[in-house]
């Protein structure tokens, strides 16, 4: 994971609430078997309409997403912050979002920081009167610039700590590898292992078919 | 200090201890992988340059897409072809062992893994499936995983977690011949609720629990995240062992000995405080089946189809209309008279040996009602083996079932076995949601024996219903004592 400290990038005001998981990528991008790829994909559905803040050329390029309360909420799907990040999204912006959301970001390095709504009122009318205008997000001030607009967020302080430090989950985890090894040297013999595999005599299995 | 079963498997298992809020790292010792919920887990691998820590502590099956028809054709459906051979060629970069269609230990992932003998007491196992409560009639603390935390243990064999709560569940005396595992676990989930077990280990414990097969107790385990439960657990005892003994990856000699010692400590203490109790018992029980659209809106088979005016509260009646609405029953109307189009026979709920042979009792030389039918699809192609090998699939062919090839099949409808829009099925799998076995399709969760029964008669009944009707009785004790 990237370290993210500050970042400065083409703001968008998407002035809706409750936009939930299945409005931020629907469920038929989830047949899918990889994990990059999904910019097709963010807001599928209102990619359609040529009024979608996102199809106006001065937007196009955004990077910080400021939105309404309570985004991500619905399903659980991680395609959502996927879909936001490869679109170029590195941060959204909102007055609340949905925990599993905000967990899921987290651990993808897409920064969720919680602004107050009178705060988004003021970002969303800059942006709104001179479209293309950037915003910086500072995580180490945990403060959110757009022109002359200077807001506070929060953001818990270990996700903090953890973006600034550019450490995913599992890159957290493997911090710890000495200690893991120290773990899997005291493993009783007994415990099974999957390798080399140990079968009952193989044998071939022939089709079945339905009867009649 | 005293502790519960699940206490003691995770406190075994840290290999860090979290301060100031931080979760414990936890050490998995089996991961079981398929191909639906890991094609982002190794694709994020690739991404980061990693690599998988353990492969000799990982398995891979093919389960939710295979068909359950001629498997030695190209699968026609190109979704399910990609993510099959998207697993075949993660499964041949990584170095995982992959049982593949048409390979005798393919089946689902959860039957594969207590049958190779993987499965064993005081392991941690995870999958990135919610069913992997299963592994927990073992002895084992085993749960469903998000498709992150599959990446998470692909690399680094562990996982960051905050404890669980610990509920028991205590069912005593012993069941009544006509009832069995899948009577019990439907009881519970009505009675707690499909959210009850939020955030809980479930032990199952008492006298009729004790007194089941393991393939019972999975039964029982399996459907634990029905009650929305973490994890379900069995404290191992000497039928866990017996279950064991001899398989292909069960410990041998010495090694075996120093298991049974280690796996005979691994019960809650008489004095161990759980988070919460649920006693039931078992005697009480009637051969259970749903109606609704949640595994918790269940009822046992004499009882009539809620009638939702009569229900006080008032989202509970909402919740209940919808489900009747869809359901298309009448308020009221009794249970057995409830006809069916479909019996589904499978799934990692009841699709093992023992589930085979118990419908296959029932219905030996018997014809299945003409108005439905029948679908007998074993939970691994070894399963399937093992029933050719004892005439099963004779007897179900015999009956007019249709014998099939491993897989999830009908449970969930990846495949192309599934329900036409308002068709209605007895299915001894685990979901009941709309549309959960094709789109507007109408499921009754059942046990093998009522899946059997209901194929006879074509409405949902009990093998005492059979006996009752006068035709050949069924074996003796399967009837009511
Ligand atoms: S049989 Fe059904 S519940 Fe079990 S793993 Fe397959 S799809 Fe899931």
């Amino acid at each position: 994971m990237e370290k993210f400290t500050t970042h400065t990038g083409v703001g968008v005001p998407l002035r809706r609430s409750n936009v939930d998981t299945d409005q931020i990528i629907p469920a038929v991008y989830l047949k899918r078997v990889t994990r990059t790829g999904f910019e097709d994909a963010l807001f599928a559905a209102w990619r359609g309409d040529p009024e979608f803040v996102l199809n106006q050329p001065a937007y196009a390029n955004g990077s910080v997403l400021v939105a309404g309360p309570d985004f991500g909420t619905g399903s659980s799907r991680e395609h959502a912050v996927w879909a936001l990040k490869d679109y170029g999204f590195k941060a959204v912006v909102s007055s609340r979002f949905a925990d599993i959301f905000r967990g899921n970001s987290g651990k993808q390095g897409l920064l969720a920081a919680v602004v107050a709504p009178e705060d988004i009122e003021l970002i969303w009318k800059v942006l709104e009167t001179r479209p293309g205008t950037e915003v910086t997000v500072d995580l180490e001030a945990r403060t959110v610039t757009c022109d002359d607009v200077v807001a506070r967020f929060e953001v818990d302080d270990y996700t903090r700590w953890r973006l600034m430090e550019g450490l995913d989950d599992i890159g957290l985890t493997l911090q710890h590898a000495d200690e893991i090894s120290a773990y899997e040297a005291t493993r009783a013999s007994w415990r099974p292992r999957t390798l080399p595999a140990k079968h009952l005599p193989p044998v071939e299995v022939a089709a079945a078919r339905p009867v009649g | 200090m005293a502790g519960t079963l699940a206490e003691k498997v995770w406190d075994a298992h840290v290999v860090r201890r979290g301060s100031n809020g931080a979760p414990d790292l936890l050490y998995i010792d089996l991961h079981l992988v398929h191909e639906v919920t890991s094609p982002q887990a190794f694709e994020g691998l690739r991404l980061t340059d990693r690599t998988v820590r353990r492969p000799d502590l990982t398995i891979a099956t093919e389960d939710h897409n295979t068909p359950t028809v001629d498997i030695d054709k190209p699968i026609a459906d190109l979704t399910s072809r990609t993510q099959i051979q998207t697993l075949r060629t993660n499964a041949a970069e990584f170095g995982i062992r992959l049982h593949s269609l048409g390979d005798a230990d393919q089946g689902i992932v959860h039957v594969v893994g207590p049958q190779l003998g993987l499965t064993m007491p005081g392991l941690t196992v995870v999958c990135g499936d919610s069913h992997t409560s299963t592994h927990g009639a073992f002895g084992a603390l085993a749960f469903g995983i998000g498709t992150s935390e599959v990446e998470h243990v692909l690399a680094t064999q562990t996982l960051p977690l905050n404890p669980f709560k610990t509920m028991a569940i205590t069912v005593d005396g012993t069941l009544r011949p006509g009832t069995t595992a899948k009577d019990i676990i439907l009881a519970v989930i009505a009675r707690i609720g499909t959210g009850g077990g939020q955030g809980y280990v479930l032990e199952y414990r008492g006298e009729a629990i004790r007194a089941l097969s393991m393939e019972a107790r999975m039964t029982i385990c399996n459907m634990s995240i029905e009650a929305g439960a973490r994890a379900g657990m069995i404290a191992p005892d000497e039928t866990t062992f017996e279950y064991l003994k001899g398989r292909p990856h069960a410990p041998e000699g010495a090694a075996w000995d120093e298991a049974v010692a280690y796996w005979s400590t691994l019960k809650s203490d008489d004095d161990a405080v759980f988070d919460a109790e649920v006693v039931l018992d078992a005697a009480d029980l009637e051969p259970f089946v749903t109606w609704g659209t949640n595994p918790g809106q269940g009822l046992p088979l004499s009882a009539r189809v809620p009638v939702p005016a009569e229900i006080a509260d008032e989202a509970e009646r909402a919740t209940a209309e919808r489900a009747l609405e869809y359901m298309a029953l009448t308020p009221g109307m009794p249970l057995r008279d409830i006809a069916v189009d479909t019996v589904f026979i499978g799934s990692c709920t009841n699709g093992r040996i023992e589930d085979l042979r118990a419908v296959a009792d029932v219905v030996k030389g018997k014809h299945k009602a003409e108005s439905l039918r029948v679908l007998v699809v074993p939970g691994s192609a070894r399963v399937r083996l093992q029933a050719e090998a004892e005439g099963l699939d004779r007897i179900f062919l015999d009956f007019g079932a249709e014998w099939r090839n491993a897989g999830c099949s009908m449970c969930l409808g990846m495949n192309p076995d599934q329900l036409a829009p308002g068709e209605r099925s007895a299915s001894t799998s685990n979901r009941n949601f709309e549309g959960r076995q094709g789109k507007g399709g109408r499921t009754h969760l059942v046990s093998p024996l009522v899946a059997a029964a209901t194929a006879i008669r074509g409405t949902l009944s009990s093998v005492a219903d059979l006996a009752d009707d006068g035709a050949d009785a069924p074996a003796p004790d399967l009837l009511p004592a």
